[in-house]
């Protein structure tokens, strides 16, 4: 394993050459990232790895690349996309527009869930999904709504939980090994890059979702995106977070109500 | 080290296990007295739901207060904390444990490599680690890890084990301070920094 000094060289350098800061990042997993990628790349000298990181600019995103998690799946947590179904989405459909943001959006996988379950509420038409992520390159795929074929037996068993009614195959075109998703639904997608750890709100939503994002980022960090979270929500407005991530220890939490035991949030204050 | 030994200094013992392994904690947790100076951490292959069926199931079965991990939870002695499904488990230096989701590892998330490994990282020879049943070969990358740092490293008898292919593989890739049956391994684990 990488020396922790080594770790705050790389990010030292990191944010000198390219002003992107992994500082408040949790070290123990960035570390692991990062000495997978370096391994992985045949660096057996850390000054190397970091020179290279420095003149390089086409290897500097390849390592961002490679420390970013990008895993994620469609209707990932299908009991959380039933809550989503039946309590969440009756009420935002009261109102004559609905704006969601999905932040750290990935390859999409999660947006084209949501879209499928605003369709099926009927929903579609009159809402706008902003899904943004630090990634241009993930984001690039996410607009082209092109997942692997193979996990569509996963997919479809995980939207059969999230108690879809339909037959799922209807979503997607399948071809030479990938599942390309209707236009329809893309159609009311905005993708675009955005930084939480540097950037601000950008606008007001319904629907806040950051799912398995926030535990890549120390305790003041995530106090820092929850605060951009409340200054774009307005009251009544919902947060969801991952399975396992909470705003309990956040100043915010008083100015919030927890749905149930799910892991979503609705703004009284 | 010799099987009557008594591991003192120590602050965490990880225990990690696959198939056959849930077996050997309901037969030793219920032997366990309270753990005042150390913590307890359980990384276990286990089916990929979100409900809490496995911490249920084990908190049933000890004394020991269990804490359900989310993320940033704080790392404290006395307690017991077992890796979430679907999600790795790792240790910061300011005794917070984080989660990740990143790929899986030895088809495996939780893995067992990835906690044993940050583990040493952060509590290097307060470390115990030990490996239990199972028929994958997690586990002894993370155990080489624990050695290199100075932790101690026990693994269960293959012979003992109901799946040994685990046991066997760490055994054959290691180089054990220890290799218990299920009863030696209560006498040494109670006897911790007494």
């Amino acid at each position: 394993m990488i020396e922790d000094i080594e770790l705050e060289m790389l990010i030292n350098v990191v944010y000198e050459y390219y002003g992107f800061d992994f500082g408040s990042y949790s070290k123990a997993s960035l570390k692991r990232r990062v000495d997978r990628v370096y391994h992985l790349d045949g660096f057996r000298n850390f000054h190397d790895f970091l020179a290279k990181v420095r003149s390089d600019a086409e290897y500097y995103k390849r390592m961002v690349e490679e420390i970013t998690v990008n895993v994620t799946e469609m209707f990932r947590d299908p009991l959380f996309y039933s809550v989503l179904r039946k309590e969440i989405l009756p009420i935002l459909g009261t109102k004559p527009f609905i704006r969601i943001w999905h932040a750290g959006c990935a390859t999409g996988e999660e947006v084209y869930s949501i879209a499928i379950l605003l369709k099926e509420a009927n929903l579609l038409h009159k809402s706008l999904i902003y899904a943004t992520d630090i990634n241009e390159l993930v984001l690039n795929s996410a607009k082209k709504g092109v997942f692997p074929l193979r996990m569509m037996k996963q997919y479809s068993e995980n939207y059969l939980v999230s108690e879809g009614k339909e037959d799922f195959s209807t979503y997607y075109t399948a071809n030479y090994g990938i599942a390309k998703f209707n236009e329809e639904l893309s159609e009311k997608m905005v993708f675009s890059q955005h930084n939480l750890v540097s950037d601000s709100s950008f606008n007001e939503f319904d629907l806040i979702l950051c799912r398995n994002v926030l535990i890549y980022f120390d305790k003041d960090l995530q106090e820092r995106a929850l605060q951009l979270f409340d200054d774009s929500l307005p009251k009544l407005g919902f947060l969801v977070l991952g399975a396992k991530e909470t705003i309990k220890y956040s100043e915010l939490k008083s100015k919030y109500v927890q749905f149930e035991k799910e892991k979503i949030w609705r703004k009284m204050k | 080290m010799e099987k009557d030994e008594v591991i003192s200094n120590c602050k965490v013992v990880a225990i990690g296990g696959s198939a056959g392994s849930l077996k050997v904690l309901m037969h030793i947790l219920p032997l366990f007295q309270t753990i005042p100076t150390y913590a307890i951490v359980i990384i276990l292959h286990r089916k990929n739901t979100e409900d809490n069926t496995l911490e249920e199931l084990i908190a049933l079965k000890t004394i020991i207060p269990l804490k359900i991990v989310e993320d940033k939870t704080l790392l404290e002695a006395g307690h017991i904390y077992i890796a979430p499904s679907d999600y790795h488990l790792l240790f910061e230096k300011n005794m917070l444990l984080s989660l990740d989701v990143s790929k899986k590892v030895n088809h495996s998330r939780p893995s067992i490599d990835v906690s044993f490994e940050s583990a040493a990282e952060v509590f290097k020879s307060s470390l115990v680690g030990v490996l239990l049943s199972g028929s994958n070969t997690d586990g002894t990358v993370g155990l080489q890890a624990i050695q290199k740092l100075g932790g101690k490293v026990i693994i269960q008898n293959p012979s003992n084990a109901e799946m040994s292919f685990m046991p066997e593989h760490a055994i054959k890739n290691t180089n054990p301070d220890l290799i218990l049956d299920t009863d030696e391994m209560v006498a040494l684990l109670t006897s911790i920094n007494k």
